[in-house]
């Protein structure tokens, strides 16, 4: 999608695999089956949690990039 | 006699399928599931005298769980360890791989055993891949090249790619009969035959992807909701495969505002469905992306998602979703996607 010139923010929890088939926008998340969640926050900070990624992504794709590049949120953990 | 433990996960364990991909590293006496079989190919001088499993949601997502794996593979101080095999899963691939290159990197001769399209074969450090099917239907004969390898492997030999090798073998230094100037010569007369794959010295495959331009500004712009985390509405309409998928689907989000979870779940065969199915923004983060749009962050947001199924996805039928989705996208005038990977 990159390569056709879609700016395309990939929000997953293997980085390291992202980085090496060389998705140029990674956003990293927290778990394998929940991308866009964290299932181990209340409701309405899950909510905050999936908010900041989502803005985070768009903050990716309005980014210069050359190559892979991760996106960290604040607040997220190392799962990489 | 060769020491050997083998690695598996929580479903050939027998512990439990996605429900149990959460489970920690476990120690077991002797053989288990695969380890079965594998133990009669292995013959008398390979002996399994222990299991760990893990789940692979725990064993893939920390480096922390590959320590506590290695800790307890080498609580039997092993000649030998054998990963897998692990087919085309991912996470278990994965899994299988590091437990292998940080046994290797301990001083135990490691083997894993996954298909060529895996993404742990690149994980696998200093440890040897072997080969082994798509899915769990061909273990008989996955566990023939894998028990083969490692009676290879633990006599210290290197395994050869006719022998099932994946990847790169270890350099080493050998006597050849013809020189370099010939050898050459015979490379270069094979490529002008036709033949462009000969080579002595094999470059590691990268797939190189220019990036797209970045969007100027996103609160003008249409920006898309993508996934191959297989969310799709109540009662799977489009029939999506759970693994393996060889299509995409496109569902409208025109006036839709939220995913309930009464009408929306993932059919996703990779992963537990259990957290996607009590919120499916967990997968399609459209309520955000809603708020978003009102608050003029984002332009427009597109009037459909795509979605499929990335789990056991040939590498083929990816890269042609991709570049379908691409022209799809691009024919509605959309500059810009958010992609959400399991």
């Amino acid at each position: 999608m990159e390569r056709a010139g879609i700016a395309t923010a990939l929000l997953c929890n293997l980085v390291s695999i992202a980085e090496r088939v060389g998705a140029p926008r990674i956003v990293a998340t927290r778990g394998i089956p929940y991308p866009t969640g964290d299932p181990s926050l209340g409701p309405a900070q899950e909510r905050a949690w999936r908010r900041k990624l989502v803005e985070r992504a768009l903050e990716a794709v309005a980014t210069p990039v050359s190559s892979p590049t991760i996106f960290e949120v604040n607040g997220g953990k190392d799962n990489a | 006699m060769t020491k050997v433990v083998h690695y598996i996960n929580q479903f050939f364990a027998g512990i439990g399928g996605e429900d149990a991909a959460g489970s920690s590293p476990v120690r077991v006496e002797g053989t288990v599931g695969p380890g079965r079989r594998l133990q009669q190919l292995l013959g008398d001088d390979l002996e399994i005298v222990a299991t760990v499993h893990c789940g692979d949601d725990y064993a893939s997502g920390s480096s922390d769980a590959i320590e506590e794996i290695l800790a307890l593979v080498r609580q039997d101080d092993p000649d030998l360890l054998i990963a897998g095999p692990s087919f085309t899963s991912g996470r278990y691939g994965l899994a299988c791989a590091r437990v292998a290159a940080a046994a290797t990197q301990a001083g135990i001769t490691s083997l894993a055993a996954m298909h060529e399209e895996n993404p742990g074969v690149d994980e696998a450090g200093g440890a040897t891949v072997v080969r082994s099917g798509v899915a769990a239907r061909e273990m008989g004969r996955s566990l023939e090249t894998l028990a083969a390898a490692a009676a290879i492997v633990a006599s210290g030999e290197p395994l050869t790619n006719e022998q099932g090798r994946l990847g790169r073998p270890r350099r080493q230094v050998v006597r050849v009969d013809r020189p370099a100037a010939a050898r050459a010569v015979d490379l270069a007369l094979a490529r002008l035959g036709g033949d462009l794959e000969a080579t002595e010295v094999p470059l590691p495959r990268f797939d190189q992807v220019t990036p797209a331009a970045p969007v100027d500004d996103v609160g003008q712009a249409v920006v898309a909701l993508v996934t191959e985390g297989a969310l799709v509405p109540e009662g799977n309409p489009g029939r999506l495969e759970s693994a393996r998928a060889t299509r995409w689907l496109r569902y409208s989000l025109d006036g839709v505002d939220a995913l309930a979870p009464e009408h929306y779940g993932s059919v996703h065969g990779g992963f537990s469905t259990v957290w996607a199915n009590e919120d499916p923004h967990r997968i399609v983060p459209l309520d955000i992306a809603r708020e978003l749009e009102a608050e003029g962050a984002i332009g427009r947001l597109h009037g459909e998602y795509l979605v499929t199924a990335g789990n056991g996805t040939s590498v083929a039928n990816a890269r042609r979703f991709g570049v379908e989705w691409a022209a799809d996208l691009r024919r509605s005038e959309v500059r810009a996607a958010i992609l959400t990977s399991t």
